[in-house]
């Protein structure tokens, strides 16, 4: 690397060697293979796609003020479509992982770095290719077939730019494999002397259970992708009634992965869920033992599952009868977490620090979530309500009041660690309150509506509809709003906030031992492991700066 | 580990090209194997979505399938799948001499395995056009000649499928062919001796497994039609 300086003397004196300092200059962050800088491009990256993503969401919301709509109808099926394909494949599936997982999984079990660090590296470059493939669609105009691709829609009907979005995709899937990968042969092959599988943070273990079925599913809905590519360019069909193909056979294949991969959307931010819960109840969570093995059941049961997405697109109904079966099999492991964190915080020591805010606000939101995928997995209430917005709501507590909102209790419970510096508390309650209002405003009138029959993907609805459409509407600003303000505070902190010490939490786990920010290697000499996980005790006085 | 090593003094860290993440060179190549493998396991996944669609297809129309099957070549077929199981034969060849430090014996392997796999991918070029001049690529240029009316419909999704699979495949020999390219250079260098082979073992291991699907994909493709019951 050509342009790296020496710090100065006077910095070097007030801030140790870590690894934002060691290097600088634009090369030394587009070639690096270190994970902890690898986790901060992606930390850029998510958010910058995070915020397309919400634009589009914002526009979905301005349109349905009104009953007729703002815009025409071709517009409103391009927006809800490219806010879709964005936030799942450009933020969601990637966000814990690739940010959290990608910085704290190999400091939590005593690694210097992820197995393959090279690998690492092209997985974030993959995603910005994947990314820039999905820009450029939005440049051009859109997608409108939903962010589900179904044939023969997106093969044979649609003129809008299905190819290159597919691609996008498609190339993004491959840095989700290679990031799961990573993750799957770290855990198996570096772990520090004495870090036994029994002993892993839930966070490890929820990352583990991910990188399976990243490795799984991601190749299987790519080659459904190439499929619908090779039938759009060459005009032949696979998909295609036409010829005897059969259009269910897309939603199969699509959904084995999709369906799994809502599980790789909220499988780590349930592992952010279990160590900020620890934490701030300073106890170890309750039957540790299940909650590692919730994960490995929910990644296993999470392929059985698929079928529930066509319930009603042609699907027998004797298979209709065994996946609903296993889709409320699979809540089971997820329903363990919940009584696990809750019974974790039983005559704990709980304090409100922002990250816990976020804790508490995840639990109650994925278990509406949650209970309301049961609806959904029963088929005879599904028929009523696939095609309404109660699926669009049901969709939405898991992915924002999920994973969102546990991307937020991990990035402010582990910044200090990233960033050495402490951020506004004050103005961080601030936001996790507004963002949680802002939350149920927008989505808990979606269930009422969706229970209406107030139908999702159409352009306009009946003037009934409008009273709670403008609700959620308002519910969407104050939620947008209040997004944004962390993401000012957060980098305000980064750049003029109080050093936050190694420790600031009192948190255990051996990302808590080192400096921070951590060096490049994390450890000076690999650490060896003598004592149990969550070796939580009484708070110790707090030791003020 | 051969035997070789045992007599030998012990090889500095930077002989074994231990990177500073790794403690010692076993955990290194342990990590490497077990990546590669983990990668084979996406692989099997990728291929697996077109194995599904073919085993639903065929479920569907297996009359139109068999028929339809009777337009592939067999013996040019055949003749490509022992040519790849020659390539599979000179590829483990060439581990075993880079194991034993055998620089003249792997450079040789592993020209062998490029010139098998060249071969297949020649031949496959070949057939791909007689098909084109037979009207067998799907899409609106579809008229294949001597097939029963009934089965013009669906023999299409055959074709699309043998395309899609055995273009994959060709992809995948493609990539290997590069990847060879890069060992054979990389073996003029002396990179590869009994303490550090990693690549030319797991670059193997892709080998063999893209070997594998096409002793999956030419019964299923070639044969079919060619079994009366």
């Amino acid at each position: 690397m050509a342009t790296t300086y020496q710090t100065t003397p006077e910095a070097a004196a007030e801030e140790p060697v870590n690894y934002l300092n060691v290097e600088h200059g634009w090369k030394s962050w587009l070639f690096t293979t270190d994970h902890k800088r690898i986790a901060m491009l992606y930390v850029f990256s998510i958010t910058l796609m995070f915020l397309i993503g919400g634009s589009f969401a914002m526009l979905i919301r301005l349109h349905l003020t009104q009953p007729q709509g703002l815009f025409p109808p071709e517009v409103y099926n391009r927006l809800f479509t490219m806010h879709g394909v964005v936030m799942v494949f450009f933020f969601l599936v990637p966000s814990i992982p690739a940010t959290l997982g990608n910085f704290l999984l190999p400091m939590m079990i005593g690694a210097k770095d992820l197995a393959f660090p090279r690998v690492n590296l092209l997985s974030w470059y993959l995603y910005i290719i994947g990314a820039i493939f999905a820009v450029f669609v939005v440049a051009r105009g859109g997608v409108d077939t939903g962010w589900t691709f179904y044939a023969p829609y997106s093969t044979t009907y649609s003129n809008s730019y299905v190819l290159s979005a597919a691609m996008g995709v498609f190339v993004a899937g491959f840095s989700s494999i290679l990031t799961g990968l990573n993750f799957i042969v770290t855990v198996h092959k570096m772990r520090a002397p004495g870090m036994s599988w029994m002993r892993m943070p839930l966070f490890v273990w929820a990352h583990y259970a991910t990188g399976l079925i990243q490795i799984l599913g991601t190749p299987v809905v790519a080659i459904a992708l190439v499929l619908v590519g090779v039938e759009k360019v060459m005009h032949v069909g696979i998909f295609d009634p036409n010829v005897g193909g059969d259009p269910i056979l897309f939603q199969h294949i699509f959904w084995f992965y999709s369906h799994p991969a809502v599980y790789i959307m909220i499988l780590p931010g349930m592992g952010v869920i279990s160590e900020v819960i620890a934490c701030f109840a300073r106890k170890r969570p309750f039957g540790y033992e299940f909650i590692a093995a919730s994960s490995m059941a929910i990644a296993i049961l999470s392929f059985l599952v698929w079928g529930h997405h066509m319930f009603i697109t042609g699907q027998s109904v004797y298979t209709g009868i065994v996946f609903s079966f296993l889709s409320f099999f699979v809540a089971v492991p997820s329903a363990v977490k919940v009584f696990n964190w809750t019974a974790t915080m039983y005559k704990g020591s709980v304090t409100f620090e922002s990250p816990m805010l976020y804790a508490f606000a995840f639990i109650g939101l994925f278990t509406i979530g949650g209970l309301t995928g049961l609806f959904l997995s029963t088929m005879a209430t599904d028929v009523a309500l696939h095609g309404t917005y109660f699926v669009v709501a049901h969709f939405h507590f898991v992915m924002v009041g999920g994973m969102v909102v546990a991307f937020l209790a991990g990035i402010h419970f582990w910044w200090p660690k990233m960033t050495g510096r402490m951020y506004s508390e004050p103005w961080a309650r601030f936001a996790a309150l507004m963002i949680f209002v802002g939350f149920n405003l927008t989505f808990l009138p979606q269930f009422v509506l969706g229970y209406l029959g107030m139908p999702r993907r159409y352009a306009a609805y009946p003037p009934e509809f409008q009273v709670l459409n403008v609700l959620s509407t308002a519910g969407a600003s104050v939620l947008g709003f209040s997004l944004l303000i962390p993401i000012v505070y957060l980098i305000y902190a980064w750049k003029y906030g109080p050093k936050a010490g190694n420790n600031p939490w009192q948190a255990k786990g051996l990302e808590w031992e080192i400096q921070s920010p951590p060096t490049t290697f994390n450890f000076d000499e690999t650490p060896t492991v003598t004592e149990e996980a969550y070796n939580y005790g009484p708070l110790e006085e707090k030791q003020v700066a | 580990m051969p035997d070789a090593i045992a007599e030998a003094p012990h090889p500095t860290d930077e002989e074994l090209h231990v990177k500073h993440h790794f403690a010692t060179a076993d955990q290194q190549m342990d990590a490497d194997t077990l990546g590669m493998w983990t990668f084979l396991i996406t692989e099997v996944l990728f291929f697996g979505g077109m194995f599904a669609a073919y085993a639903v297809y065929r479920e569907m129309y297996p009359l139109a399938f068999a028929a339809t099957s009777e337009f592939m070549n067999v013996k040019i077929g055949a003749a490509n799948t022992a040519v790849l199981i020659c390539s599979s034969l000179t590829m483990a060849m060439a581990v075993r001499a880079a194991q034993l430090s055998r620089k003249k014996d792997l450079i040789k392997y592993l020209y062998g395995t490029l010139a098998f796999g060249s071969t297949f991918l020649i031949v496959k070029a070949f057939e791909y056009h007689a098909k084109y001049v037979e009207h067998l690529i799907p899409g609106p240029t579809f008229h294949p000649d001597n097939l029963a009316p009934q089965f013009q419909h669906n023999a299409q999704i055959l074709f699309f499928l043998y395309f899609c699979m055995t273009g994959m495949h060709a992809v995948h020999m493609i990539v290997g062919v590069g990847l060879l390219t890069f060992l054979v250079i990389n073996s003029y260098r002396n990179q590869y001796n009994s303490n550090y082979y990693t690549p030319v073992e797991m670059i193997g291991l892709y080998w063999h497994f893209v070997d594998i699907v096409w002793i999956f994909l030419f019964p299923l493709l070639y044969l079919i039609g060619h079994w009366h019951w």
